[in-house]
């Protein structure tokens, strides 16, 4: 904490901490703003009297009934839904159990593969999606849920992979050694002793996948074309943007909607969430 | 109860020669202690006795059957471990009771056993705590609990005391032996500290770089060490060591350097007679120095200039200088001794050690 005068405290923290949050989270209160404002306010000319962007005197749901009721925004969101559960549960299971392997278990090469495994996740989506939308049409996968569940791992499961091996490596190994000598198998260990240690970890990991698969836009961009299957990213901005004409309002609201789950999977979980990114293991 | 014979054990890392050709009989009820400077392999011992490690070559056998392909699970032993291992997400009650359930124990007989083994430790009021709630000195009870609900044959300690605050290790050094008086179960303890192996085991076994340098009841290895290194590796503060030459003054053994001449009396002249004109390794312990007195013959006395004084309220150490050597004498508190001042120090005859220069046996 800043010491001295009080206000020093002033200048050096709150200050540049309000510049900040503002920096932040304006961009959540003009989305939140626009979805709440009539369509007559949003667009009027700057100019006009009374003319304020930052505030409504009166509010309105007429975008949030739009989206639900002329738009197909609640597929979307079960798609999505169903999507990223899918594919952070595929890859979490795989990920810790590569993770565990690749820092407990000392076969040979197990640091080349780790290694190769990271390497995996650092080719941009950008250039994997055209590889990719081939083998989705080779399996005639494209424009179902299963193409993006089946695509998103490629990269979930290196990301779930890296995290875990960081986390089974902070776990002291004598948990484990201690668990053999009491009568557990490797299995047994693993299962009873140092998945459960390791909770934090895999929630984190969890978090972060679903949140990935949740926002991702290129593979839901390329596989997916009829609007039944679209997921909220995808659908919200190929659906709400016809031609050169923008439905801000319905837009903004979907958005605002889209975004909900993601900020509760976090606060949810924050606490687990920052013990896991730190590492700690108390004994 | 079981005795633990190894035979002929070896472990490399591939190139390092971890734990070199170590033969030893852990005979039944015995509390034996590993100790040494740290790399010295005893941990490697230990962990290839409790199946964590595999043996390059040789038999560890528990109570008759060779166990070298055993499981950990299987041999039938539990271990304490550095830093306690208890698993943090059980409660201390869940801890203790993890071995049984995996062996499949009934209900009953577990809450009986961990009990019993929580009254034995003072940690019944405990039992529904985690680990994180609990202070160093509890945390090592219920690991202490873990081991001994098993009832196994053996216990494995690494270091089991390492982590604890002076006093607290003083307390649970005493709790340790007490343990093991009442139950009887033979104990393997690594440590690197001499005062606890001195105290805790009924037989210590020095090792250092790999090998056993000598096994032996404490006093035994505190009295007639068998090299230069665990002469110097037991007892506090350690030997004094200075280079003699072996000489013939007057028909008496002396041992000579540049800051000191000691007769050598009687029996052990003898046994250095051979050594005559050669250089030998001097050992004195610092309690067997003296600050000299009237009566004390000069064959015994020389000097010495105080550099440094150490009360400690019991005795006395004394950092001095005798010609090149720096020696400790551990003297009478009430002596009267200034910074710089000279000093005639006198040694006791009964216990020199001498050991050959080269290879560094006693002699």
């Amino acid at each position: 904490m800043i010491e001295g005068a009080k206000w020093r405290t002033w200048v050096y923290f709150y200050l540049p901490m309000a510049f900040f949050l503002l920096f932040l989270l304006f961009p959540f209160y003009w989305m939140i703003i626009t979805s709440f404002r009539p369509d007559g306010e949003l667009y009027r000319p700057w100019n006009s009297v009374n003319y304020n962007p930052f505030w409504t005197t009166k509010p309105t749901l007429e975008h949030v009934r739009y989206l639900f009721e002329e738009t197909l925004f609640s597929a979307w969101l079960w798609n999505t839904t169903f999507i990223a559960l899918v594919s952070t549960a595929i890859s979490l299971v795989c990920g810790v159990f590569a993770g565990y392997a690749l820092s407990r278990l000392n076969f040979p090469f197990a640091g080349g593969l780790g290694t190769g495994i990271f390497i995996t996740y650092l080719v941009p989506q950008t250039l994997l999606f055209i590889p990719l939308a081939e083998i989705i049409r080779n399996y005639n996968l494209g424009d179902t849920s299963w193409s993006l569940i089946l695509t998103y791992p490629t990269f979930l499961i290196p990301f779930c992979t890296w995290l875990m091996m960081g986390y089974f490596k902070a776990v002291p190994k004598e948990l484990e050694e201690c668990a053999r000598i009491d009568g557990a198998s490797r299995w047994q260990a693993m299962l009873y002793i140092i998945i459960p240690v390791a909770i934090p970890g895999i929630l984190s990991a969890g978090i972060f996948a679903f949140t990935l698969s949740w926002n991702e836009f290129i593979y839901a961009l390329v596989f997916l074309s009829s609007p039944a299957q679209k997921t909220v990213p995808v659908g919200v901005t190929s659906e709400l943007i016809r031609g050169d004409v923008f439905f801000w309002g319905p837009l903004m609201a979907g958005a605002l909607l889209g975004s909900i789950p993601v900020a509760v999977a976090y606060s949810f979980f924050v606490e687990h969430y920052v013990s896991g990114l730190t590492g700690s293991v108390k004994g | 109860m079981a005795q633990v014979v190894l035979k002929s054990i070896n472990k490399f890392y591939d190139a390092v020669h971890a734990v070199k050709d170590v033969n030893l009989q852990i005979r039944d009820k015995e509390f034996l202690v590993f100790v040494g400077p740290s790399g010295c392999g005893k941990t490697t011992t230990l962990r290839m006795i409790a199946g964590l490690e595999a043996i390059s070559s040789g038999d560890i056998s528990i109570d008759g059957q060779v166990v070298n392909d055993l499981a950990p699970m299987d041999r039938d032993i539990a271990m304490v471990f550095q830093n306690y291992a208890l698993y943090p997400h059980m409660s201390v009650f869940d801890n203790m009771a993890f071995g049984l359930k995996m062996r499949k124990f009934e209900r009953k007989e577990i809450a009986q056993r961990v009990k019993e083994a929580a009254d034995i430790l003072g940690i019944g009021e405990y039992l529904l705590r985690k680990p994180r709630q609990l202070s160093g000195g509890q945390r090592q009870r219920v690991a202490l609990g873990r081991a001994i609900v098993r009832h196994p044959k053996v216990f494995l300690f690494d270091e089991p005391l390492s982590n604890l605050d002076a006093k607290l290790r003083v307390q649970m050094r005493v709790e340790l032996k007490k343990l093991h008086q009442r139950l009887g179960t033979t104990a393997v303890y690594v440590t690197h500290d001499q005062v606890e192996a001195m105290t805790l085991g009924d037989r210590v076994v020095v090792m250092k770089d790999g090998v056993v340098q000598q096994v032996g009841d404490p006093l035994e290895l505190y009295n007639r060490p068998a090299n230069k290194f665990v002469a110097g590796f037991i007892g506090s503060p350690a030997m004094n060591f200075a280079t003699v030459t072996m000489g013939d003054g007057n028909g008496r053994i002396t041992a000579k350097n540049a800051g000191l001449e000691i007769e050598i009396p009687g029996a052990q002249a003898e046994r250095l007679r051979a050594h005559l004109g050669r250089q030998l390794m001097l050992g004195i312990r610092p309690e067997d120095l003296h600050v000299a007195r009237a009566g004390d013959p000069t064959g015994l006395t020389f000097n010495s200039r105080v550099e440094v004084i150490e009360k400690l309220g019991s005795e006395i150490l004394l950092d001095v200088r005798v010609g090149e050597d720096s020696m400790v004498a551990a003297v009478d508190p009430a002596t009267q001794a200034k910074v710089q001042e000279q000093l005639r120090l006198a040694v006791n005859p009964e216990r020199l050690h001498f050991f050959d220069a080269r290879t560094e046996a006693a002699i």
